[in-house]
């Protein structure tokens, strides 16, 4: 026997997918206007404003910026991931649970405290406004969700190849490079993925510790809102949306969304 | 040669270090800098003060900080709960394809920065925005209505941002059931209503819970949603610690409210999950 839904719950369905949709149709809408104001495209669709950005090098310059950021924080939280989550995943001793809990704390840190942590911080230390503590305060905020993805498939590994590969005569590290990583290897592509988007898309806690020089691309959209509302910014967030959709298709191709997002969530 | 015991504090040393240096040190100065003095002309003085705490507790507009900070936060999960619980219901009992292309347009929006979501409510808001003329069309208004600087207009855009947090938790619950429950209910002479009721809430409860505490605490620290739609005027306590970090440059009574604010959702997490597992901890393990 299979459930199915009733007018009722088809009825909430529709008005609950309009409700999700609504801004980001809004935002591409409005984003194809041909006036020099926030309109609906009134006639015909133009790309007066998609021009515009590519004239707009501030723009550009902050998305290459963020795609940067992104890669690397995302390459050296998983680095850092790998062996942590190993170690929580195939040992047990004590102050297992205690380790794990601080690998997710920065989960639990709402991003306006870390943000105001790390100007303090790095102010102190003298590397306030540097691209090396912008690097550093991302790695921080991705490792989690690095973490958590690759434990999850690090711990249904098998414990027996590894013994029966280092009883075969490999070295530790041949060990992990032919056996361990390729098993793994699911949860660090999801978990380099995840972490790499937690980046790009960070703004609360960048705003604080990017300066003129290293501004990433939603703290430069969020200062141009602050400012004005115009077709421009509509039409960058608008590519924006546009290009997720291509990744979230891919994505959803590579790995699955379901287990990208299952595990998502800070709190 | 390594002990075994050793092991795993090796592999983890790097990140430990890091985390060390970066996260722990950095929250420190903020704990210590709350303590600190500041002056007007003087800026920053080392010092011992509960000044910066007693202003906050004691200032009526810090209390209306607060209380719309969770006041707003207590309504965007009231909403996330209702919401999110019945659309992870709707879609557990989809059929692919729809299923997976209905998760995947209720979780996308996960991927695209939150200034891009609260961008579109901004423009849909406005005075002359299309709920604007909705209304008007309809009847409903009698002029144009403006839904920025609002709390409705903050609480329903937050909504957004955070219900798929809710369905992801509600729909890693509701997979867990066996659908047999609700057949069996059913065949017996229950109404759809009493079956969502009696057998379908109370096992997913816990994803329930474990949603609504996630949503409560990432509404009450967000920061660009009431940034933008709330604008200047209608402050929370993530919105106004900005103010005195970058405008104002009171950092020690910046520290202070984001000390508050730390204290305050840790509190909530660590009680609800007590909570939790106290109740449901022997059932569902």
């Amino acid at each position: 026997m299979y459930l199915r839904n009733g007018p009722i719950g088809l009825v909430f369905h529709t008005l609950f997918i309009l409700f999700i949709l609504a801004p980001l149709v809004m935002v591409c809408a409005v984003a194809f206007t041909g006036d020099g104001f926030i309109s609906l495209p009134s006639n015909g669709l133009s790309l007066r404003w998609f021009k515009a950005i590519l004239n707009n090098p501030r723009f550009i310059d902050a998305f290459l910026f963020s795609l940067g950021l992104g890669f690397l924080s995302a390459s050296f939280a998983i680095v850092l991931a790998i062996p942590s989550a190993l170690a929580i995943a195939r040992f047990r001793f004590p102050g297992r649970e205690a380790l794990m809990a601080f690998f997710l704390s920065p989960l639990m840190i709402p991003h306006i405290v870390l943000g105001l942590a790390f100007l303090k911080f790095f102010t102190t230390i003298g590397v306030a406004g540097t691209y090396f503590g912008l690097v550093i305060a991302h790695i921080i905020v991705v490792i989690p969700y690095a973490l958590r993805l690759v434990l999850s498939s690090a711990t249904g590994l098998d414990p027996s190849l590894e013994r029966a590969a280092l009883s075969l005569g490999a070295s530790p590290w041949i060990t992990f490079r032919r056996i361990v990583l390729p098993l793994i290897m699911p949860g660090v592509v999801s978990g380099w993925v995840i972490a790499f988007i937690t980046s790009f898309d960070e703004l609360t806690m960048s705003i604080f510790i990017a300066s003129p020089s290293t501004t990433t691309l939603p703290v430069r959209i969020f200062l141009h809102i602050e400012d004005t509302i115009d077709p421009l910014v509509t039409a960058v967030s608008a590519a924006l949306i546009y290009m997720t959709i291509i990744a979230i298709f891919i994505l959803d191709r590579l790995v699955g969304l379901e287990k990208l997002f299952v595990g998502k969530g800070r709190a | 040669m390594i002990k075994p015991s050793q092991a795993p504090w090796l592999l983890s040393a790097p990140a430990l270090t890091l985390y060390a240096t970066f996260l722990i040190a950095p929250i420190a100065s903020v704990f210590l800098i709350s303590f600190f003095n500041f002056e007007f002309y003087g800026g920053i003085q080392v010092s011992f003060t509960l000044k910066n705490y007693i202003e906050i507790l004691t200032d009526s507009y810090f209390y209306e900080v607060f209380a719309r900070t969770f006041g707003v936060a207590f309504l965007v999960t009231l909403a996330c709960v209702v919401l999110g619980t019945a659309e992870a219901y709707v879609l557990s009992r989809m059929r692919n394809p729809w299923k997976g292309l209905f998760l995947m347009v209720v979780l996308g929006p996960l991927l695209i920065s939150v200034v891009v979501r609260t961008l579109g409510w901004a423009l849909l808001f406005g005075s002359t925005g299309l709920i604007s003329k909705g209304l008007q069309a309809l009847g409903l208004a009698a002029g144009p209505v403006s839904l920025m600087y609002t709390n409705l207009g903050v609480g329903i855009a937050l909504t957004h941002v955070m219900v798929p947090f809710m369905v992801i938790s509600v729909w890693a619950s509701l997979q867990k059931i066996n659908p047999s429950t609700e057949a069996a209910a059913l065949s017996l002479g229950a109404s759809q209503f009493t079956v969502i009721r009696r057998v379908i809430v109370p096992q997913v409860m816990p994803g329930i819970l474990s949603g609504a505490i996630m949503v409560f605490a990432m509404s009450a620290s967000a920061f660009a949603t009431p940034a933008i739609v709330g604008g200047r005027r209608l402050k929370t306590v993530a919105t106004a610690a900005y103010d005195e970090f970058l405008n104002t440059l009171n950092w020690p009574l910046g520290s202070a409210l984001a000390v508050l604010l730390l204290i305050a959702t840790i509190i909530v997490l660590i009680a609800t999950n007590r909570l939790i597992e106290r109740r449901y901890g022997a059932v569902f393990n």
